[in-house]
């Protein structure tokens, strides 16, 4: 019985005749493939993407040196040293992460008292040589101020969920 | 005997223990903050209450004496609501900056919250905020995380002495302090930041700067005076972030002075990383280790033994100390000494410069004569065990304690009896009324220190003080009340290793005079610096100074060729403290670059001078000194000595008695090289002499 529809089936060209018309009717459906980079697909507010520290409204930056990052980090890619400023507050001399090290995991965000840390929607920052990628307090305030529109948007839409 | 049973279980303990301690011995559990095993009890943080049945509230267990038929329950559904309610009222007015506080990670009040608290606050009004107070260049104070225990000032009132801290106000508006604004004037204030149980008080020279959880933990021991203490440090990448105390009841309880604590950032800066070798233009010029021992060998080569002398500094450890015995001995120089300051100690019994009664047998003393020694100064921990002394004594009849020498304030009281030698001799002669105070005592003590025993009549002084030990009955089968007070962590080590002048040997002064008269070749000054420099003349000029050390202080600056040798905290090493107690020192961090161990210093150079050092290893150099001396094997303990004669007949000077210790926060190259001492020197001392004008 098998055997004649198989035959059948061939012999009228049925599989070509499906085929073809699933193509005919995909050709009226809209595109899901995007033309990167000069289109982007849509980002969850809860993106994990490139590290950037924050500052406050008033410029003052956001990182308190508590450590919390550094210590939660399971690839301990993050490397801070503290001391106490000048007005006697306590900031960090220098706070580096290796992104060659990183997982992107977000504890470091999880962890962080202050939402100084945070993982932005930026994913564009693949470069040619690894020293590139160890990135230092200058380079992720950098990103702060650079990004902080969006991050501070992400973390308003999250934040009921939290 | 009472006997009382603490959940379900009967424990029988004696009368006067308090609920908690019974609890402890049962291995339970009480949150605590204003109790401390070594303070008084003033039972004003509540957090240890428990149930105590047919009583109608809880009970503050650390204040309430164990009686006969107390049935006790520490977690009952009360007992537990009792706790919590109390942390509540405690979590009210602390600000919630865990993150930047110091303390977080080794917090109580983190740690007992997390295990005794609520999840939350219902806290909705404004909490109190408190100004910071000044308390000097080493304590951070952040005052509106302070609970109220009064550790701090129940520790600057019974175990240093200076009752300068203080509370003022009542209720919410209490405020700890020091009334008027001023730095402490204790050598142990250190010992608050570890007592205050959140992070009201808080090191200032290791603000902000490390976590507790990056540390490196090494457990090791203190150098910085000859104590012993026990401790710990805390390192980070090659760098000692901290030192903390480690609790040894025989040496120093629990605490540790402000040098020991604070000068660590000393290791840091001055260093001699990599040998120097004076050029022919008088310049020191950087050298490669190969270099600096060819250019030793030239030096040495064709000299003979006895124009060649070798000095032994304050910090050194045994290790080294043999070797540099073993080298000067294949070199056939009989003038090697340990004594940089001229004391006229070593050579006969080891009673002779042990500090026999031991720390911990301090507590058993019923009179103390000081002569010359300023405890509070050579040796905090033994000042704060013989003030710990007094006031366990009658306070009707306190311990009676006596000076002769300078009159210092040494935090509990004394009778100054004089000021110099005659006044010994007059107590020795019996003619002075304390003759007959240490006559009547049972176990009386005699401590003489390096202001009476480092001039040029010390062995006379030292015989004066032994026989003034025997006559008083001091010295006994199970008390020997005969005690030097040595200041400098390596003299025993290096007494009980034999560096002193051999058969015809010269001492330090004699190498000093030898060095003026040019009867010397070769002086090796090993970690050496608190010598007269000008006895070598100018570089190039008097004999060739080898320094070998850790820092450039005054030897390395005259030195002619430097060897850079390891800091305490950089090797493991043998150290002996002044009641004879051996104990070893593990490494915590690596030498700054060049810089070696110096025992391998030594074992590498006696190959190109042609004695090669028969040990390649710590452990052949250890066995070693113990051929040369047993006592070194016996680690951490207290080895029994004979009693027999020591220090010599002659003259007493008439001169007055003066310690050794000019400047407590500045006694070495390591304390001399630390900005912390140097703050503290400014603002403390400082403050003191501006008080006194």
């Amino acid at each position: 019985m098998s055997f004649i529809n198989r035959t059948a089936r061939s012999l009228l060209l049925s599989e070509l005749v499906s085929g073809m018309a699933l193509t005919f009717k995909t050709m009226f459906k809209p595109k899901v493939t995007l033309n990167y980079p000069y289109e982007k697909g849509p980002l969850s507010p809860r993106f994990r993407g490139e590290h950037a520290l924050r500052r406050y409204a008033n410029g003052e930056e956001r990182c308190i040196a508590c450590k919390l990052c550094e210590a939660i980090c399971p690839a301990q890619a993050i490397t801070i040293e503290a001391e106490a400023r000048d007005d006697g507050s306590r900031r960090t001399t220098r706070y580096d992460i290796d992104m060659t090290k990183c997982i992107y995991c977000g504890f470091c965000q999880e962890a962080c008292p202050v939402d100084a840390i945070v993982e932005g929607p930026n994913f564009e920052f693949a470069s040619e040589t690894r020293e590139e990628l160890y990135y230092n307090k200058d380079k992720l305030l950098a990103n702060g101020d650079r990004w902080e529109s969006q991050i501070a948007q992400n973390i308003a839409s999250d934040a009921p969920y939290r | 005997m009472p006997k009382l049973t603490i959940d379900d279980m009967e424990i029988e303990v004696e009368a006067g223990t308090s609920v908690l301690q019974a609890c402890e011995r049962l291995g339970i559990e009480i949150p605590r903050f204003c109790y401390h095993d070594r303070l008084s009890v003033p039972a004003n943080c509540r957090m240890c209450l428990v149930e105590m049945e047919k009583s109608p509230k809880p009970i503050a267990s650390c204040a309430m004496p164990a009686s006969e038929g107390m049935v006790i329950h520490t977690d009952s559904e009360l007992t537990r609501n009792a706790r919590r309610g109390v942390m509540e009222f405690l979590l009210i007015n602390h600000p919630l900056d865990c993150p930047i506080c110091d303390q977080g990670g080794e917090c109580d009040l983190q740690d007992q919250a997390m295990a005794y608290g609520f999840d939350h606050s219902r806290f909705q009004e404004n909490k109190r905020a408190v100004t910071e107070k000044y308390l000097g260049p080493l304590i951070k104070t952040f005052m509106t995380r302070c609970i109220h225990c009064t550790r701090c000032v129940r520790f600057a009132d019974e175990i240093a002495g200076v009752p300068e801290m203080g509370a003022t106000g009542r209720g919410e508006h209490m405020e700890i302090g020091t009334y008027i604004e001023q730095a402490i004037t204790s050598e142990m204030s250190g010992n608050m930041i570890d007592i205050c149980p959140v992070g009201a008080l808080t090191s200032k020279p290791y603000q902000f700067h490390a976590r507790p959880w990056e540390l490196k933990r090494v457990e090791t021991i203190d150098v910085l005076d000859a104590v012993g203490s026990n401790v710990r440090v805390d390192a980070r990448g090659g760098e000692v972030m901290r030192v903390l105390p480690r609790l040894h009841e025989d040496v120093n309880e629990e605490w540790i002075s402000d040098k020991t604590r604070f000068a660590y950032d000393g290791l840091k800066r001055r260093r001699l990383d990599r040998p120097y070798v004076r050029g022919a233009d008088g310049k020191l010029k950087q050298a490669t280790w190969s270099e600096a021992f060819a250019a030793l060998a030239a030096r040495l080569n064709g000299v003979p033994g006895d124009r060649i002398a070798a000095i032994a500094g304050d910090l050194v450890d045994v290790e080294a100390v043999v070797a540099l015995k073993d080298l000067m001995a294949a070199l056939g120089s009989p003038h090697t000494d340990c004594r940089q300051d001229g004391a006229a100690i070593g050579g006969g019994p080891r009673a002779g410069y042990l500090f026999n009664t031991s720390i911990a047998g301090i507590e058993d003393a019923d009179a103390v004569l000081l002569v010359g020694a300023n405890p509070r100064h050579e040796a905090t921990l033994i000042n704060a065990r013989i003030r710990k002394t007094w006031l366990a004594s009658d306070a009707r009849a306190p311990l009676p304690v006596a000076q002769i020498g300078e009159a210092v304030d040494l935090t509990f009281r004394t009778q100054h009896l004089g000021t110099g030698p005659e006044t010994l001799q007059a107590v020795a002669d019996g003619a002075h009324p304390f003759f007959q105070v240490l006559k009547d005592a049972e176990r009386p003590m005699i401590v003489v220190g390096m202001g009476a025993l480092a001039r040029p009549d010390g062995a006379a002084v030292l015989a004066t003080a032994r026989r003034l030990a025997e006559s008083v009955g001091a010295i006994g089968d199970d008390w020997c009340g005969f005690n030097v007070l040595h200041a400098a962590a390596g003299r025993v080590g290096a007494l009980d290793a034999g560096f002193l002048p051999g058969p015809g040997g010269r001492d330090v002064a004699g190498i000093l005079n030898g060095a003026r008269e040019g009867a010397l070749d070769l002086v090796w000054l090993f970690g050496a610096d608190e010598l007269d420099m000008s006895a070598f003349g100018a570089p190039g000029e008097g004999p060739v100074v080898v320094y070998q050390g850790h820092h450039g202080d005054r030897g390395a600056a005259r030195a002619d060729i430097i060897l850079p040798g390891a800091a305490y905290t950089e090797k493991a090493a043998t150290y002996v403290s002044l009641e004879g107690r051996v104990q070893q020192a593990r490494q915590a961090v690596f030498p700054p670059g060049e810089a070696r161990e110096d025992w391998k210093i030594l074992r590498a150079l006696s190959e190109p001078l042609g004695h090669r050092l028969p040990y390649d290893t710590l452990a052949q150099l250890r066995a070693r000194m113990v051929d040369l001396n047993p006592v070194f094997g016996r680690i951490n303990t207290l080895v029994p000595v004979d009693w027999g004669a020591f220090g010599a007949d002659g003259a007493m000077d008439a001169a007055p008695f003066v310690g050794p210790v000019a400047n407590y926060y500045m006694t070495d190259p390591i304390s001399r090289a630390s900005e912390t001492m140097a703050r503290c020197v400014d603002e403390i001392l400082g403050g003191q002499r501006a008080a006194a004008e």
